[in-house]
């Protein structure tokens, strides 16, 4: 195991990921970074264009708009898809019967392919014969349009997005089972409250599953795209309000082959995706507890 | 000095009562939550197999009725005829098998390197293998397109298959944090017995880690089979749609035929579920170590 010929073996078990990381992640990334400054249709040759690609995503209107209506998706629907999701979680652990009938029910819905459940809540929000509007009109609430309506869009996306918080649920469950029953036999002693041992154990405890949801949640966030194109039909959807960041990098690259400015896209994507990553690392990283091990 | 004892006595069963008291309707508010939550987890599952079930004009009226009032099965037919469904489900299923052919392989192979043996730099490749977890994928997809466009395989299945071949950093991480956890006598013992580093990851290693083997081969089936925007890519004849491309064909822009849409939808999901509950252990606390990883 430790003979001298240790370092071949090591680097022959990882060469498939080593060649891998070369030919499908370095190469391209360099590429990528290269075409993102030229004016490049997928054909022919790639004319040099200097920063020109970076300068109009700046003056396109298309481009904010959909950085927007991403910010707006992702600063409402990950908070409250952890809340969501840990909330169930909290209410598996709470030693109750039926425990994995429960956890079985919140958790499929995550599972279902993207495609089906996007059909599935297109038809749930028509307009004329959803269920959705059905019930609100049940307790004589205003209907609304839904998927066709710029205000109410993005709410519903976000509702969809919510059916899928069992994924993050057994996460925090794992999470919340590591919780030494004595710290809240302790608390108990102190004279605590359930809600104040919520906020003094349970969510310091779990801190650090929290913020792992926390980052994954933030870039796929930002990555949306089967949902959005599903309801928007490919396009941007009333006036362009479910119009998301991926969706329109999409659009450039494989509708109008503007792939130089795609890759413009892409990175500008990738630059925002890691300074909102540092940030957290720095803000939130800190308060986070780690077992020592 | 009795009465006291009795006061002190008689606060402390009521305190002790009251305690009871909470921890009962706690108890129930827990229960009362749950079965409304799973009500409305559950309710546009049920919405989707009774609009399957449903004629069109049904599903079409206004209010709608939960209950299909005709059973009608007709719908599962349609889907057939409507559009080439057995071809999609033949098509998805050979994608899916190979592609978790190569995720397990390669990811096994990799993460056992990255789990036991020893070299200059290796932190260097771990550190990494986990940045590539944080790239969003639109930063290669478009020269990786290009790639397979100058090889002439846009249209064609390799490219959706092929990267799989050459390891997953997410199933990587996974399977290196199980191998961590086998203690080293074994392979200790067995290289002292004049076994060769192959010999012991496939005779020792491979067969202790069966069930990282089973989750990541389940987690990475339904990465293969739910995938939309790799087929969305990379296929332009309908003869090779995999299932997520081919049922959008019944969503017409203008026209949408619900009922078989939901029928084939369902039909998508069916085999979800059923490697859901086969592998349920395997699926919960794989999910569970990826994200206790924050560590």
């Amino acid at each position: 195991m430790r003979g001298k010929n240790s370092a071949k073996y090591f680097y022959l078990f990882i060469s498939p990921w080593l060649i891998g990381f070369f030919i499908f992640t370095v190469g391209p990334m360099l590429y990528s970074l290269y075409m993102s400054f030229t004016n490049y249709n997928g054909i022919g040759t790639a004319t040099f264009v200097g920063l020109d690609n970076y300068k109009a995503l700046m003056h396109d209107p298309l481009f904010w708009k959909a950085l927007w209506n991403t910010l707006i998706y992702t600063v409402f629907g990950v908070p409250l898809g952890l809340i969501v999701g840990y909330l169930l979680a909290y209410l598996l652990n709470a030693k109750v019967h039926f425990m994995k009938l429960f956890r079985t029910i919140f958790y499929i819905p995550s599972l279902v392919p993207a495609v089906a459940s996007s059909l599935l809540w297109v038809l749930i929000f028509q307009p004329d014969f959803g269920i959705a509007n059905s019930i609100l009109e049940f307790f004589h609430l205003p209907t609304s349009t839904w998927l066709l309506s710029e205000t109410m869009v993005k709410p519903a996306l976000i509702i969809m997005s919510l059916w899928g918080a069992g994924g993050g649920m057994i996460i925090y469950l794992a999470g919340l089972q590591q919780v030494p029953e004595a710290l809240y036999e302790a608390a108990e002693l102190d004279g605590a409250s359930k809600l104040r041992q919520f906020f003094t154990v349970t969510i310091p405890m779990t801190s650090n599953v929290i913020f792992f949801n926390l980052i994954m949640g933030l870039i796929g966030s930002f990555q949306i795209f089967t949902t959005a194109y599903i309801v928007g039909n490919g396009q941007g959807g009333p006036n362009n309000s479910a119009l998301f960041y991926v969706v329109y990098l999409y659009q450039n690259a494989f509708s109008f082959f503007k792939m130089g400015y795609a890759s413009a896209l892409a990175w500008v994507l990738f630059v925002i995706i890691l300074i909102v990553t540092l940030i957290q690392f720095k803000v939130v990283g800190k308060h986070v507890y780690y077992e020592v091990d | 000095m009795e009465s006291t004892v009795n006061h002190v006595k008689s606060e402390h069963v009521a305190k002790l009562h009251s305690k009871k008291h909470t921890a009962r309707v706690t108890k129930i508010v827990t229960y009362a939550l749950l079965v409304l939550l799973s009500v409305v987890f559950l309710f546009p599952f049920i919405w989707m197999v009774f609009a399957a079930l449903k004629p069109e004009n049904e599903i079409m009226a206004f209010p709608p009725s939960v209950f299909p009032k005709v059973w009608d099965f007709k719908n599962f037919g349609e889907v057939f005829k409507l559009i080439e469904f057995a071809t999609f489900y033949k098509n998805t299923v050979f994608v899916t098998v190979l592609g978790v052919i190569g995720t397990v392989c390669s990811s096994t192979l990799v993460a056992y390197g990255f789990a036991r043996l020893e070299a200059k730099g290796k932190n260097v490749w771990f550190v990494l293998l986990l940045a590539t977890m944080m790239l969003p994928t639109q930063v290669t997809m478009i020269p990786v397109y290009l790639i397979y466009s100058n090889l002439n395989l846009v249209n064609t299945f390799v490219p959706l298959v092929l990267g799989s071949y050459f390891g997953n950093a997410y199933y990587i991480f996974l399977m290196r944090q199980f191998f961590l956890t086998i203690p080293r006598e074994l392979e200790e013992s067995a290289y002292l017995d004049g076994a060769g580093v192959f010999g012991i990851f496939w005779h020792i290693m491979v067969p202790l880690s069966r069930p990282s083997i089973i989750t990541v081969t389940l987690l990475s089936f339904m990465g293969f089979w739910n995938d939309f925007m790799t087929p969305l890519i990379y296929l332009n004849d309908t003869s090779k749609y995999t299932l997520a491309l081919g049922i959008m064909q019944l969503k017409g822009s203008l026209n949408v035929t619900w009922g078989p849409l939901m029928a084939a939808s369902l039909m998508v999901i069916v085999p979800v579920i059923i490697v859901f509950f086969i592998g349920q252990k395997y699926f919960i606390e794989g999910i569970a170590t990826t994200g206790s990883t924050g560590k």
